[in-house]
């Protein structure tokens, strides 16, 4: 009882947090849009992927990026957290160090949930109307998907001391998870090199796209893995990402 | 007070870092319901002692009890019964001071019915009530550490660890939290552990201090015992040549310790009153020009002299380094 107030507590905490910024409730509306309307422009019927346009492809693959590129972004607040000291406080709580973990991952999901969901309703802009059941049933997966990615950004920051470093490993490890996604370009078939088709495979992210192209065009994908192997696979690796977390919470001193 | 038995008791704690010892064999028992003084100069090793009974880093051997818990043993039930202050300040700015209170009640289990009379009852004892509802970035230094001290309080703890609680603070604010500190200990039924590298704080607030120096507890009484050890008087004399009059001194006196003090010397002596004219004396027949000199009752510099051989002074780039956290806080 006492643990799963302490969990609700520090959630709530990151929701404040982030709704009392606006600096970072405004790019978190307008940075997603951004993104669409890039690849909107750059990508407009370059690749031909059977049955579906290519439009319809990118939708879910932005979708992903921006889970990825926000939920990592997110381990900034244990950096933050460490350099004013809050973190003492957290640390020197009765509460165990799971609980703190799930407690900051799912307040930093929720935050980085809120610009998934604004990328999706967005999607008109692909010329994807916007289908509300659609969100309904694709909502489960991007939160699926959100607490492993949130949990990298969150073991990452607990290691690393400084802003500086924080932001140099995340792009190192957010460019490679993105391009090796599919969410630009179908990383299965002809014409892809056997080791970019083989690097993929251990790619989460891959499933969370593969999973999402399935719930959001339905009949007209021709999904890589059947749906349930894909919520498998990210299920067990949010559990291993949150095994990791904990452990790294167990050992972080301040 | 019914007797208790010690509600700290460490027992061979130690610290290494590579071989070097910032807290070396620490033996102490701390009473229930006294403020215990941990005094020593910057690196004397308080931090960790602090820090390692609030179990958040760990012995490299040894270990204490805290309200019959031991820290390695049951983390959880020690930290429930601590509330800390860190020398450091460890406040969430972008919180008002209500919510930071509120927030530390939930991690800390205490029920959901008594939350509000609680918080109002601490807001009420360090003067926060008309800012409760204020973000903490618009706070000054000295408000944020009492709402520290505030936040320790709210679960009602046996022991109150204060880290440093004046560092960086103005005169008056010092003045201020250490009657905050004096009154809270009236009103409840708790312990304190106060560390601090200030004499005066010490002196002022602890029933009992630990001299600490190189990771060792050097001495350990109330403050009365300690300057009442020395058995004597300090002679503060200021001189056209201080140096000079030291070595002369030293030569015929049989003094305990002497130290040059920015432009005066001050030496201790048995019996100040009788030993007065002869250093007088002995300065007209070297011609050395006395300006003036004092006398005055030993104070706990003079412990600390007395007994690790060397001055504890304040480190002002400790100082700078409180200011600097709460100013950049307040820029943020
Ligand atoms: N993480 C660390 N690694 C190495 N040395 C440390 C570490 N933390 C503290 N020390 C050293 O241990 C000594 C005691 O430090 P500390 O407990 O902070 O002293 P105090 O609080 O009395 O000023 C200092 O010499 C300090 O440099
Ligand atoms: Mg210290």
């Amino acid at each position: 009882m006492t643990e799963l107030r302490g969990i609700y507590t520090l959630w709530l905490r990151e929701i404040k947090r982030f709704i009392r910024d606006r600096v970072r409730v405004i790019i978190s509306f307008i940075q997603p849009l951004l993104w669409l309307v890039v690849f909107t422009a750059g990508f407009s019927a370059r690749l031909v992927i059977p049955r579906v346009d290519y439009q319809q492809f990118l939708f879910p693959g932005i979708i992903g990026q921006t889970l990825l590129f926000t939920s990592m972004f997110m381990g900034i607040s244990v950096i933050w957290d460490k350099e004013f000291g809050f973190m003492k406080e957290i640390l020197v709580a009765p509460i165990s160090r799971f609980s703190i973990f799930i407690g900051k991952m799912l307040g930093d999901s929720t935050a980085a949930m809120i610009q998934g969901v604004i990328v999706f309703t967005f999607g008109f802009l692909l010329g994807i109307p916007f289908n509300p059941l659609t969100l309904i049933i694709a909502l489960p997966v991007m939160l699926l998907i959100t607490f492993g990615l949130v949990s990298i950004g969150l073991i990452i920051a607990s290691f690393i001391g400084s802003l500086e470093n924080f932001g140099a490993i995340q792009t190192f490890i957010n460019l490679p998870l993105f391009f090796l996604s599919g969410a630009l370009f179908p990383t299965t078939g002809e014409g892809i090199p056997g080791w970019l088709q083989f690097a993929s495979k251990f790619n989460p992210l891959s499933y969370g796209v593969d999973a999402l192209r399935t719930v959001i065009l339905g009949s007209d994908w021709t999904p890589l893995n059947p749906i349930h192997t894909n919520i498998a696979i990210i299920v067990i690796f949010d559990i291993a990402m949150i095994i990791i977390g904990t452990w790294a919470f167990s050992r972080m001193k301040k | 007070m019914t007797k208790m038995p010690h509600v700290i008791e460490i027992q061979n704690l130690t610290k290494t870092y590579k071989d070097f010892k910032a807290v070396d064999n620490l033996n102490i028992n701390v009473d229930n319901g006294e403020i215990f003084g941990l005094l020593g100069p910057n690196g004397a090793g308080k931090t960790t002692t602090v820090s390692m009974l609030c179990t958040i880093l760990k012995p490299t051997s040894g270990t204490a009890k805290i309200d019959g818990h031991d820290i390695i043993k049951e983390p959880s039930k020690v930290r429930k019964s601590i509330g800390i202050v860190f020398q450091d300040p460890s406040i969430d700015d972008r919180l008002t001071g209500r919510e930071n209170l509120l927030m530390h009640a939930n991690l800390y289990g205490v029920p959901t019915s008594i939350q509000k009379e609680r918080i109002a009852r601490i807001l009420k004892l360090i003067e926060l009530e008309d800012r409760a509802d204020d973000l903490l970035r618009t706070y000054s230094g000295g408000m944020r550490r009492r709402l520290e001290i505030g936040r320790g309080l709210i679960h009602q703890p046996k022991v109150l660890f204060l880290d440093e609680p004046t560092v960086g603070l103005d005169p008056q604010t010092r003045d201020h939290i250490w009657r905050y500190i004096k009154d809270l200990k009236e009103a409840n039924d708790i312990t304190v552990v106060l560390t601090t590298h200030y004499m005066d704080e010490a002196d002022r607030l602890s029933d009992r201090i630990a001299i600490m120096d190189h990771g060792k507890v050097v001495i350990l009484d109330t403050p009365q015992k300690l300057k009442a050890t020395l058995e004597g008087d300090v002679v503060v004399i200021k001189s056209n040549n201080n140096k000079n009059l030291e070595e002369l001194l030293s030569k015929w006196f049989n003094f305990t310790k002497q130290h040059l003090e920015k432009d005066t010397l001050e030496v201790t002596v048995p019996n100040g009153r009788n030993a007065i004219p002869r250093i007088v004396e002995l300065a007209n027949q070297n011609s050395i020009y006395i300006e003036s000199i004092v006398l005055r009752e030993p104070n706990l510099e003079d412990v600390f002299l007395h007994y690790t051989g060397c001055s504890i002074r304040d480190d002002t780039t400790k100082e700078l380094h409180g200011l600097s956290a709460i100013h950049r806080r307040a820029i943020r």
